[in-house]
């Protein structure tokens, strides 16, 4: 072709390079794609980033995995893998390379997995049967727990830790399936109706983390189905906590991983129980004290009514009453006694003063006649023979007319 | 309160669940009209509350998770790996 010395443009390398990125970087599309193809020239150096191509048929297609996206991915990479990778078309201008930055990495056909999925996933959510009124509660205290997953495993021995930590008392039946693979999904369903048999009071339907197609039994039909026809109630832990099964939705409680599914199966546990069991016997001692203490004080207030009451504090309280009037009566005596004396000296002394005689003693004299003996009070009274009574003694006189 | 009870138990056959049910009771009673249970009653109950509070922490102490696995149609003794 010859080149038109007028119209063609006169670019730089660095410029021609940086309209390429420009034009590839700015197409929406190829900043948000998934790519399918088969990994060739895989290398992982040092720095952690991982390097590769992917081709098909007719072209290829260099892939970079930054270390970061690459510490996250949930699948080995290596040569020969059909995969699909999720990423941006980005120009490494040193190299003048274009690339495929991917950040998510998935094995061929998972995407029509997921499409599988979602499909269901809609088919059985319109048959109700994920309504949340479908739920049933989980009892707080089981006797019998069932549970559904491989024997082998982790899953079973990390929710077996956990049911014997937290309640020891409760009794385990294992309905062992296998948990992938294309026999998974009748055994799930086998499993799910012969542990119903056994009546427990509630179900474990169990796996460890995995892929989408390690997980893809849990999304089969018949074994929604079959939990959901469950007639013990059902708590689903399958997988990590971001992956999420038609079983979990179907489930009448899901639990992010096994354990929690074991810790949420036992919301009561032992220690609950053994507290609950000192509270009562807390109070029931204490009942009991109270009630003896109660009759005890009761005993002790009629005790003392009865001694108050009783014939010998009578008894004493009369004989005070005696010496009470005892003493009045002493003091009433007394004060008689006293009274009488002050009458009776007051007598002898007017008494006294009656006496005749002592008239005597202030100098009169008593003058009787020696005939009759009569006392001469008057002139005419007195007559020749008479006795003069003085003080000490009496003398005759003979009266002159 | 009815005084003529239905037999009463042994304790030793009791579940958890059964002595804790009958404890239960027991305590209820006792809170409640305590008044009307004579003093007799009153310590018959709290025996037979001690004797209830000893099986349900017996049965604790002991406790063992029992683990079986169905084979078919029956049940049989489950053996775990060591972790």
């Amino acid at each position: 072709m010859q080149p038109s010395l007028f119209s063609a443009s006169h670019l730089t390398v660095s410029q021609v390079t940086f309209r390429i990125r420009k034009l590839l970087e700015g197409d929406l599309e190829l900043q948000d794609v998934w790519v399918e193809g088969e990994i060739s020239n895989f290398s992982r150096p040092a720095s952690g980033h991982l390097y590769f191509t992917l081709k098909d048929k007719n072209a290829s297609l260099r892939c970079v995995i930054w270390k970061t996206d690459a510490a996250r991915l949930r699948m080995t990479l290596r040569d020969g893998l059909s995969i699909e990778a999720h990423g941006k078309i980005a120009v490494y201008e040193p190299q003048g390379q274009y690339q495929l930055i991917a950040n998510i990495v998935q094995p061929k056909g998972e995407g029509e997995l997921f499409q599988e999925y979602l499909r269901l996933k809609a088919m059985l959510e319109a048959e109700g049967l994920f309504d949340p009124e479908r739920k049933r509660p989980i009892p707080e205290l089981p006797r019998k727990i069932g549970i559904v997953t491989s024997a082998t495993g982790a899953a079973l021995r990390d929710m077996l830790n956990t049911l014997r930590r937290r309640l020891p008392l409760v009794h385990i039946i294992l309905a062992p399936s296998p948990v992938q693979g294309m026999d998974a999904p009748p055994a799930l369903v086998n499993a799910l109706v012969d542990i119903n048999r056994q009546n427990p009071d509630v179900i474990l339907l169990a796996r460890g983390g995995g892929s989408i197609e390690d997980l893809w039994a849990f999304n089969d039909e018949h074994v929604v189905r079959a939990v959901v026809d469950s007639n013990a109630p059902i708590i689903c832990g399958v997988g990590h906590e971001t992956d999420f099964t038609l079983c979990d939705f179907a489930a009448d409680l899901r639990a992010p991983t096994p354990t929690a599914a074991a810790e949420l199966a036992t919301p009561v546990t032992i220690n609950d129980l053994a507290g609950h069991l000192e509270n009562a016997r807390m109070r029931l001692t204490s009942l009991m004290d109270d009630m003896l203490a109660e009759r005890e004080a009761s005993v002790s207030s009629l005790a003392a009514r009865l001694k108050y009451a009783s014939p010998s504090r009578r008894i004493q309280s009369e004989g005070q009453y005696l010496d009470e009037l005892a003493r009045r009566s002493l003091t009433v005596f007394l004060h008689v006694n006293q009274l009488q004396s002050v009458r009776l000296r007051g007598l002898a002394s007017r008494l006294e003063a009656l006496n005749p005689l002592a008239v005597l003693q202030r100098g009169y004299a008593v003058v009787t006649r020696k005939s009759d003996r009569t006392v001469v009070s008057k002139v005419g009274q007195a007559e020749g023979r008479m006795t003069v009574r003085v003080s000490d003694g009496e003398f005759d006189v003979t009266g002159i007319t | 309160m009815a005084k003529s009870k239905v037999a009463e138990k042994n304790t030793e056959e009791l579940t958890y669940e059964e002595a804790l049910a009958e404890l239960e009771q027991i305590v209820s009673a006792l809170e409640g009209d305590a008044s009307r249970n004579s003093l007799e009653e009153s310590m018959k109950l709290f025996e037979r509350g001690q004797a209830l509070v000893a099986r349900c922490g017996a049965l604790l102490e002991a406790a063992q998770l029992k683990v079986e696995k169905l084979a078919g149609e029956t049940v049989i003794p489950f053996e775990e790996e060591s972790a």
